[in-house]
């Protein structure tokens, strides 16, 4: 088995960028401190054949479920909302255009383009991960990108 | 149209280095304070080399030379001892500043808890019983066979000197050969004779 620094070495970044797609960057960095210290926790069961990689983001998904859920019974009416503090370093200045795209999808959206085009997971196992159907997830995706295509048209064209 | 997933993916990867710092440094501090960070290590440079410091909440796990080869001695940890591993200086703190100390001459001994749990019966008594063994004094396995309470298991002190899992702390470098002449060392015959040299000057 590996040691758990080298998850992390591996991972780190993909786990990171599916939490900032799923959960918008304010949040990303905890969903994603989260995600490694629960892993760490359950690591010296996991076996030997697992899917590294899936099993991050079942945790990522379930943490970032979470969050929204926290963020909905914290969410009050406020005349204009606050600015959001990015705790997340920059991450705009990969491609501010497409992470604030990526904030118009709605949450099943969001995770389907995340898990499938970021971690690069097969629909069938994003499924599994999210209960959902192989093919509601296909679609979600589909859905994802076409409407990513429709507010970002520069690249996309 | 998007073709293909590294579209996507490429404009999404930013600069995350500080973010990825930040978040195994979280990582690190929440999983020692949960009591789920089984091992933490760092490395440390020294004039005998780069060496590769564990510890488990007990105390030092291990110390490493790198012709060990650092990698495999954290595999090797994460098969024996637990998987739960991440670099996390604070803990080694402490015996990083002993070893500062002791290798500028300013300190004889070391201060610091030990885990002696990768070594088990006659080797585990030998590696008590090095600390015995004062600062620029040297022993002879004979010798320290004796001192572990078998005086005919030379060879078996001599490879419980070898499989030291904390050299440099626990000084199996002070063990020579009756005749005098250095013998092996896990960190190589030089790295011994530059810690003899330290502790005689």
């Amino acid at each position: 088995m590996k040691a758990f620094e080298e998850i992390v070495a591996e991972h780190g970044a993909t786990v990171l960028r599916v939490c900032r797609a799923v959960l918008g960057h304010a949040d990303a960095e905890d969903a994603a401190a989260e995600t490694f210290l629960a892993a760490l926790k359950a690591y010296p069961g996991l076996p030997e054949t697992a899917n590294v990689q899936a099993w991050l983001v079942t945790i990522a998904h379930r943490k970032a479920i979470d969050a929204t859920r926290a963020a909905k019974r914290r969410a009050v009416t406020v005349p204009e909302p606050p600015e959001r503090h990015s705790g997340i370093g920059r991450p705009e200045q990969a491609d501010p255009d497409l992470w604030s795209a990526l904030g118009e999808l709605s949450l099943t959206q969001r995770a389907a383009v995340a898990y499938h085009y970021l971690a690069g997971l097969p629909y069938k196992e994003i499924a599994e991960i999210t209960g959902s159907s192989t093919a509601a997830v296909r679609r979600a995706a589909a859905d994802g990108v076409r409407k990513l295509r429709t507010i970002y048209p520069r690249e996309c064209e | 149209m998007m073709t293909a997933d590294k579209d996507i993916a490429g404009m999404l990867a930013g600069d995350e280095t500080e973010a990825l710092a930040r978040l195994h440094a979280r990582l690190a501090e929440q999983a020692a304070s949960e009591g789920v960070l089984d091992i933490a290590y760092r490395t440390h440079d020294t004039p005998v080399g780069r060496l590769l410091l564990a510890a488990t909440e007990a105390g030092v796990l291990r110390v490493a030379y790198e012709r060990e080869e650092h990698e495999r001695v954290l595999a090797n940890l994460a098969d024996t001892v637990s998987p739960r591993i991440l670099r996390a200086p604070g803990r080694l703190d402490r015996l990083a500043t002993e070893l500062d100390e002791y290798f500028t001459g300013k300190r004889t001994g070391f201060d610091v808890p030990l885990d002696l749990r990768l070594s088990k019966g006659f080797r585990r008594e030998v590696l008590s019983h090095l600390a015995d063994i004062g600062y620029g004094e040297t022993a002879s396995y004979a010798g320290i066979a004796a001192a572990a309470g078998s005086p005919r298991a030379v060879r078996a002190a001599g490879s419980a000197c070898a499989t030291n899992p904390i050299p440099v702390v626990l000084p199996c470098h002070r063990v020579v050969r009756s005749d005098g002449s250095l013998s092996g060392y896990v960190g190589g015959v030089e790295a011994k004779r530059k810690l003899l040299e330290l502790e005689a000057a």
